[in-house]
């Protein structure tokens, strides 16, 4: 018997009964489909959490102060501010890293009759490569403006939207809270980060932040970019060390170093996991697929009875009659597992458009579902084709 | 010259013990090449079950069968598909066509098995249908057809593959008598023109006046053999 044969001989049959061919490979659609949507939905949101971290910089350091433990009595402490000396000491004893120390207040930000409550953020120049963080316009602050607490500002698309609608906002002066300020330069956007708004922003010497608005010399964020890529670990070690002795902190470290790395790492490998988990759950409805065709193609089996007899009666081989089912049975399901790829792309379009994440396809993906589907047709195509196979001729005959 | 059929001693027992049936019980006898053969004896006295071992889709339980001077003893499933695919043709009291098939799909199915090509198989699915006088029903299903002319599509079929012996169980038994004489003319010609060899099964005396030797089977034994003016008398 010649292969196309087969072949025709199986696609003939699915052909002939359309409707139920279309039943049978339905759990097989639905078993695909939603491996292929659960995986891709879980890729979307691993690479969402990527870029809402490098959203935040690369090789990126976090140094925060503690948030203060309990002291004797249960009398909450609030550990102590970096100072000025301590960005130094950062900036002079570790090797190849930019140091931005910040302080961050909200403020009421006038200009005209428009009237915005927005973050304002004291830092140095030497924040923005650290966030990645580009200029749109203008420029940044001068030596002499950070040494002289200049009223200068650098602005945030959001702030500057907001405040100037389409006007030219550079050389104009705002009003951060009670003093004014030349606006200098303003910002590319940056986007969302979690939720939160990071355009929503007026920038400054932190020197000015601390003098003209806040009154206080107190530093609680230190923002730190480790320059060579693979070396925030070591940067890591050293600020801890170097802190600690600076701070003479006892027992407990009272600041924290939070490596954007870990946290981008940690959080892939849950949403990794949890990726896993969903196609896992999906890949048992491709199970029950594969079970639904073998119980149609059991039923098709003892339907066809009277005419499997008679193939084996005018020559037909057990492996004729054999690959006749089985490639009926393959056939189907792939024909699900191309119904269930389409159906996955369009649940995955419609599942990130509704959670906004980023719609991206992985041809592996659909793939391995499509593999998927045709491993299905093979294992539980078997047991009826081996049946059919198997039939005694005569009582197949005789068979009602 | 060699016989198609030497069957000798054949047995086939169903069951063991108490509930032994002895279906076949030492039956000896020889077909030659052109015998037009009527298989005939009370319901159940083995003589489907003779067909089938004849027909080698069943295994005689002992006894020793030559077809062709072919031990089919030495014979493995596939060897024995192969002898049914190329030297065998069966036809059966309820037609066996498969159904939702046109009539020239049915009848190029053993083609299909021989794995000849789509031109030659249906240009000799034709040529059978013709020689059955059925060409313009090729394109029927068995369901548009009447029982007449389905059982010539299976006689077609039977013979597309130029077998060397036909066996027929019973093939007018779901026929009307105007039916059953054409098919039994259409047999008759088939036997004397192509010189195939047929064994038939039938209950109809009518039906195996029409052959050449009469088999009588009584409980699984082969109690006469001679010409149908012997045996019927
Ligand atoms: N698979 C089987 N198991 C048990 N007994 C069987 C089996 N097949 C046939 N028999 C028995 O063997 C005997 C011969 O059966 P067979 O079908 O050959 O009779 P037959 O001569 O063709 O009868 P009929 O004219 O009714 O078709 C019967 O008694 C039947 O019951
Ligand atoms: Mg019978």
């Amino acid at each position: 018997m010649r292969t196309v044969d087969i072949f025709s001989m199986a696609f003939v049959a699915i052909a002939r009964n359309k409707v139920r061919s279309f039943l049978t490979a339905l759990g097989i659609i639905i078993g695909v489909g939603s491996v292929i949507a659960m995986v891709h939905l879980g890729q979307a949101a691993t690479q969402s959490v990527a870029d809402n971290i490098s959203q935040m910089g690369s090789n990126l350091l976090v140094v925060s102060t503690g948030r203060g433990g309990r002291g004797p009595g249960g009398v909450r402490i609030v550990s102590k501010p970096f100072t000025h000396e301590d960005v130094e000491a950062i900036r002079n004893d570790v090797r190849g890293v930019l140091v931005a120390p910040t302080v961050t207040t909200n403020q009421n930000l006038v200009h005209g009759n428009v009237n915005h409550n927005g973050s304002v953020l004291g830092t140095t120049n030497e924040y923005f490569p650290t966030r990645n963080w580009d200029l749109a316009g203008g420029r940044l602050f001068t030596d002499e403006e950070m040494y002289t607490a200049a009223r200068v500002c650098v602005l945030g698309s959001t702030v500057t939207r907001t405040l100037f609608g389409g006007s030219e906002p550079i050389g104009q002066t705002i009003r951060v809270g009670r003093s004014s300020c030349e606006v200098v330069g303003i910002l590319a956007p940056k986007g969302a980060s979690f939720g939160q708004d990071l355009d929503d922003v007026v920038a400054m010497p932190i020197t000015s932040v601390q003098s003209r608005i806040v009154g206080h010399r107190d530093i609680r964020t230190i923002f730190i970019s480790a320059i060579e890529d693979g070396t925030t670990s070591r940067v890591h070690d050293e600020i801890d060390e170097l802190l600690r002795h600076r701070r003479g902190s006892s027992m407990e470290d009272d600041f924290f170093v939070r490596d954007m790395q870990e946290v981008a790492d940690t959080l892939e490998g849950t949403t990794r996991t949890l990726t896993m988990l969903l196609g896992a759950i999906a890949a048992i409805s491709l199970l029950v697929g594969g079970i639904g065709i073998m119980n149609i193609m059991l039923v098709s089996v003892t339907e066809r009875t009277r005419e499997i007899g008679v193939r084996i009666a005018i020559g037909a081989r057990v492996r004729d009659v054999l690959w006749q089912f089985l490639v009926e049975a393959v056939a189907i399901s792939c024909l699900g597992g191309i119904l269930g790829v389409g159906l996955g792309i369009v649940g995955t379009y419609v599942a990130t458009d509704k959670m906004e994440l980023p719609f991206l396809l992985s041809t592996e993906v659909m793939l391995i579902g499509f593999a998927f589907s045709v491993a299905i047709g093979v294992i539980f195509g078997y047991v009826p084709a081996r049946k059919a196979a198997n039939l005694n001729p005569i009582e197949a005959l005789r068979h009602e | 010259m060699t016989a198609i059929v030497d069957v000798r001693g054949i047995k086939k027992i169903y069951g063991h013990g108490n509930t032994e049936v002895r279906a076949l019980d030492g039956v000896d006898f020889q077909v030659q090449p052109g015998e037009f053969v009527a298989v005939m004896g009370p319901s159940g006295s083995g003589k489907s079950t003779c067909m089938n071992i004849v027909g080698c889709l069943d295994p005689p339980s002992a006894g020793r069968y030559h077809f062709c001077g072919l031990d089919i003893a030495r014979f493995n499933r596939d060897e024995l598909a192969m002898l049914r695919r190329h030297y065998l043709a069966f036809v059966f009291q309820s037609f066996n066509l498969i159904p939702r098939t046109t009539a020239l799909e049915n009848v190029a199915l053993p083609l299909v098995y021989q794995g000849v090509k789509p031109a030659e198989r249906n240009a000799r699915a034709l040529r059978a249908l013709a020689s059955v006088g059925i060409a313009e029903r090729a394109d029927h299903t068995p369901s548009e057809l009447s029982g007449g002319q389905q059982q010539r599509v299976a006689i077609a079929r039977a013979l597309v593959t130029e077998p060397t012996l036909l066996l027929a169980d019973e093939p007018t038994g779901n026929l009307d008598t105007a039916t059953t004489e054409e098919v039994l003319h259409l047999l008759k010609q088939l036997n004397h023109e192509r010189d195939l060899t047929i064994l038939l099964v039938t209950h109809e005396p009518e039906v195996a006046l029409h052959t050449q030797r009469v088999l009588w089977f009584v409980d699984g034994k082969l109690v006469n053999d001679g010409t149908p003016d012997e045996v019927l008398s």
